[in-house]
């Protein structure tokens, strides 16, 4: 090793860390001006239906806009699922009722939340924007943060007792063993659903941020409004603009964001060997170079955490310390109260329900059908290029180097945000919005399959193909005997995440306000959103619980089934 | 004698069924732990000896009796005591270091001075260099030295080990277990006694100041006594292999002292336990033992298998409970149909066997008959974990399950169905004598 060429080395290293030093410090300057940007805004007075511009150079703020929604959700979502994840988990009497309450909110359709959320948060700060932006963030929020409780609940589920045992014997107080134990136990869950959870938000977007509900009119600044407005204008160069915005919004933040949490979440794998592939991130790599950083982590973050733990260390908690009598009561009442809320709702929806007619209900089921019969055409259609080509990338490493990076910028995508520009095309073809919804169904689905089939791929021990290969099995074998049994699993679990996406995206793809018009489909979907836009609560209540009631028992009937039959049949043992 | 640092007063541990009838993992037993030795608490799997040294260190509270710290009953996790565990129970994402610090935080330790005890403890138990790992780029060994620096840097009064030894391999076990002999001869650790679970009968023996042998089903002190011999100690001594052969007698007799008081309500006639051994591993062992003239010390064959007490000894009782071998003041004998057994060939063998399993275990009878009693000649699991529930825990109930799946399927008395979960008889196939020739053996 030659010394000119160690000191070039050492040169190039801090002009990084100098650059990566001014890029924080202009991202924390940036976030301050941001902060009070969005203050102004949000304390302003409320304008429920804002003039959208579909000039481009409106595009960045609107992009601010969203952006800060997304984030704020975001933080909500994960701090409730944290919080629900834990209580579930280690409350033994709540477990089941929470598991139950999670399954059926997961399934229920972000519009549905639409009128309740909006109604109440509108009236909850009459006189400020706030009121109406906080309903646009809690919407979003309910279709982010399901998934991620039951994340975090399933990690903290199948924490090693012997872990268990560790940090009790040393006497770890609660406040440590969420730090040292729990918490990073979740952390891979919790990023890999945030990434789905986020990905979701996107989807959403539009819905979320421009709606009609009753007589009232609803228009949130933001990059899904701009889509909306530039879609129902039928304006297509600000269609592309805005479709551009988003598509680069959203690869940007899988550089930033995803691809270096990923990396870093990488530490809190339970394995006890060493494995080969670990993910990178060059992003994270000169994060973890930045001086600036390390400063405030010596100087800010270890003293405070020092502090949390001598004052945890202060007063020790036994964890699971009886309640005291007041407390149980409060619970009790708590509980009561919460059954009495529970029941006052039962009533009323009952109530709105008796409106309905027969055919109006004969019709929700009929169109159910037909949603449903889309969902699985969008499964099917994903299924037939999905597995051939998801198993030929997981075969051939060479192929999965090229394909799986371009297919991760590709699933990241909204694909709500082409259902503008697809629906030109189709409608230019001659089809419909039948048509349509089904490829936006695929569009949106579709990468779940896909992944979990590459993954599937290559977890088959190549043993497997050298027996296959040995004993010259035709195609239709190998496929047979090999390639499927093996890849089942994965193939479930992309289909369970694919269906329930594919219904969720229903609401969306049935019903579109477009070039002035409404495009509609017979559909469930179509009618949750049309009951929204009109104001139909008891048409919406009906749908809803249809809708809920179907995703449910699929899964609980169907999915279920086929994933004990792969965890107890098909499960490749070491 | 000193006053004892820990002491269980007529402890037990059971689990209450529906039904009248209890399960009882651990019946009532006294143990204490004196300060300055080591004491090791051996005993085959089922005896409850992980769940007692839970019950000692305050993890888990025993279902009746008392344990004292000092005299005073203990509620909750010991103050002062440590577990070194079986599967390490490292963190993670902690770096070796951290690990070893995580004890003191909790303690609320000043950051510097967890600093220096903690590098000192990690350069003491050999990991200087290490520090700043993380576990799973360590060997087992490594592994198990970051457990025991976590153990020792709280100073703790009685270190517990819960076959600390077991998940390493031979060589690296053996390393280990002389430095921690080394540290504890040398006072170089804070701890007044060392409490060791094992189910290694050597490693009893090498380590233990006094030996505690557990008996199963339920969990019970069969013998309990000190070994003086000097430290370091030799396995070829006399004195040593004396004691080993002693350790086997006592697990290979039949329970002469069952005279437990009547004090559970209720605990009938006992149902035979099924040995978990495997079928091929009973035909190995009648082979090797008739390769030995028929007759051999446990001991030898010990060492000639494993020391491990579940390896060696359900394959010693379930040829014993076959009537294929018998057993006499520590030696195995093969009986007539043992040898019967090794001379024949494969399909007389499982014959042999059959005969033999339908005269003496009573699992297998049972099911056989059961199956034959109903006329499609099959019925579900649950019908036989709920006969087998009312006298094992739910984990033991599957075992015996299982076991009697394997030993049934070798004899040929009934097959079983994974996928719908039933046992039944298959249709009568009589197999072609043609295809037996090739596999005859001696």
């Amino acid at each position: 090793m030659t010394v000119p060429g160690l000191s070039r080395s050492l040169i190039r290293d801090r002009t990084w860390n100098f650059f990566m030093d001014a890029i924080v410090f202009a991202v924390l300057f940036a976030s301050v001006y941001a902060i009070v940007a969005v203050a102004r805004y949000w304390f302003s007075a409320p304008v429920a239906a804002v003039q959208i511009s579909l000039s481009p150079t409106a595009i960045p703020r609107y992009a601010f806009y969203s952006l800060v929604r997304m984030i704020v959700a975001y933080v909500l979502s994960l701090v409730f699922a944290i919080g629900y994840g834990y209580v579930a988990a280690y409350n033994q009497r709540a477990e089941g009722p929470m598991l139950a309450v999670l399954d059926i909110l997961q399934s229920i359709p972000v519009l549905s939340f639409l009128p309740g959320v909006m109604l109440a948060m509108v009236s909850l700060f009459p006189s400020r924007q706030l009121g109406v932006e906080f309903g646009s963030i809690l919407l979003i929020f309910t279709g982010q943060v399901w998934n991620m409780a039951f994340s975090f609940y399933a990690s903290l589920k199948a924490l090693p007792r012997e872990l268990m045992e560790a940090s009790r014997v040393y006497r770890f107080g609660r406040m440590q063993r969420f730090l040292q134990l729990e918490l990073p136990q979740g952390t891979i869950g919790l990023v890999w659903n945030s990434m789905v959870s986020v990905a979701g938000g996107w989807f959403f977007l539009m819905a979320c941020e421009m709606f009609v509900l009753g007589k009232r009119d609803f228009r949130l600044p933001g990059l899904g409004s701009y889509l909306q407005s530039a879609a129902s204008a039928g304006d297509s160069s600000a269609i592309i603009w805005g479709v551009a915005a988003m598509i680069g919004l959203v690869v940007v933040i899988d550089q930033l964001v995803w691809r270096p949490a990923i990396a870093w979440s990488d530490k809190f794998k339970q394995e006890q060997v060493e494995s080969s592939s670990a993910h990178s991130s060059a992003v994270l790599n000169l994060l973890r170079k930045s001086p600036l950083l390390s400063r405030l982590r010596k100087g800010v973050t270890t003293p405070l955490m020092e502090r949390v733990y001598s004052s945890a260390a202060r007063h020790p908690t036994e964890a699971n310390s009886e309640m005291s009598n007041w407390q149980k009561a409060l619970a009790v009442l708590a509980g009561i109260l919460a059954l009495l809320a529970i029941l006052y709702g039962v009533y009323q929806g009952l109530l709105l329900l008796k409106g309905i007619t027969r055919a109006e209900l004969m019709t929700t089921l009929e169109s159910a059908g037909a949603t449903w019969l889309r969902v699985i055409a969008a499964l099917v259609i994903a299924s037939a290029w999905t597995i051939p080509a998801g198993v030929a990338i997981g075969f051939n490493p060479r192929l999965a180097r090229i394909a799986q990076p371009l297919a991760q910028i590709a699933a990241s995508v909204p694909a709500t945000a082409l259902f503008p520009v697809l629906l030109l095309g189709l409608i230019s073809l001659g089809g419909g919005l039948n048509t349509g919804s089904i490829l936006l169904m695929l569009l949106g689905t579709q990468w779940y399959i896909l992944f979990n089939v590459i993954a599937g791929a290559i977890a088959i021990p190549s043993e497997f193909r050298e027996v296959a290969d040995i004993f010259h099995f035709s195609r239709i074998e190998r496929w047979r005997t090999v390639i499927l049994p093996a890849i089942f699993p994965y193939l479930i679990t992309g289909l369970v995440t694919a269906s329930g996406g594919a219904w969720n995206a229903s609401i969306v793809a049935e019903y579109f306000h477009f070039k002035g018009q409404v495009l509609s489909t017979f559909g469930l979907g179509a009618e949750i959103s049309s009951a929204t836009d009109s104001g139909n609560f008891a048409l919406l209540l009906l749908s809803t619980i249809v809708m809920a009631a179907l995703v449910v028992s699929v899964n609980r009937l169907l999915w279920r089934r086929l994933y004990r039959r792969a965890e107890t049949h098909y499960r490749m043992e070491a | 004698m000193p006053e004892p640092l820990i002491e269980a007063r007529q402890v037990e541990k059971f689990y209450d069924q529906p039904s009248d009838n209890r399960i009882q993992v651990i019946a009532p037993l006294d143990l204490a732990v004196y300060p300055g030795e080591i004491l090791t608490l051996l005993g085959p799997s089922g005896s409850g000896k992980s769940t007692l040294l839970r019950i000692l260190t305050g993890l888990s509270p025993a279902s009746a009796g008392q344990v004292l710290w000092h005299g005073s009953p203990v509620s909750g996790p010991c103050e002062n005591v440590s577990i070194v565990f079986q599967s390490f129970a490292l963190f993670p994402w902690l770096t070796v270091l951290e690990n070893i610090d995580a004890p003191l935080k909790a303690r609320g330790v000043s950051p510097e001075g967890r600093f220096a005890r903690s590098l000192r403890m990690a350069d003491a138990v050999g990991l200087d260099g290490f520090e700043n790992a993380y576990p799973r780029e360590l060997s087992g060994g490594m592994k198990q030295r970051v457990g025991f620096a976590r153990a020792l840097v709280v100073e703790p009064e009685v270190l517990f080990m819960d076959e600390p030894f077991s998940s390493l391999d031979v060589l690296t076990a053996e390393n280990l277990r002389s430095e921690l002999l080394e540290l504890w001869d040398n006072k170089k650790m804070p701890t007044r006694a060392v409490f060791i679970v094992t189910h290694n009968i050597e490693e009893a023996v090498l380590l233990g100041d006094r030996i505690v042998v557990l008996g199963k089903n339920p969990g019970r002190i069969r013998t309990n006594f000190s070994v003086d011999l000097p430290r370091p100690r030799d396995r070829k001594q006399p004195r040593f292999t004396r004691i080993v052969d002693y350790i086997y007698q006592v697990l290979t007799q039949p329970d002469t002292e069952h005279a437990l008081p009547a004090t559970g309500p209720a605990s009938g006639p006992k149902y035979p336990m099924l040995p978990h051994a495997r079928t091929g591993g009973i035909a190995g062992f009648l082979e090797l033992l008739a390769d030995h003239n028929g007759r051999e010390d446990v001991y030898r064959l010990a060492d000639l298998l494993s020391f491990e007490i579940d390896d060696l000894l359900p394959i010693v009782e379930g040829a014993a409970l076959l009537g294929f071998v018998k057993l006499a003041e520590g030696d195995v004998e093969i009986t007539p149909a043992g040898l019967e057994f090794v001379n024949a060939d494969i399909l007389r063998q499982k014959e042999l066997f059959r005969n033999a399993a339908l005269e003496h275990v009573m699992l297998l009878k049972q099911i056989k008959r059961s199956l034959e009693s109903k006329s499609d000649h099959t019925l579900p699991d649950e019908f036989f974990h709920d006969i087998l529930d009312e006298h094992f825990s739910e984990e033991e109930t599957l075992r015996q399950l299982d076991t009697a799946i394997n030993w049934g399927r070798y004899a040929e008395l009934f097959d079983h169905d994974s996928e719908r979960k039933r046992f039944f008889i298959p249709e009568e196939t009589p197999v072609a004598p043609v295809t037996v020739e090739a596999g005859t053996e001696t």
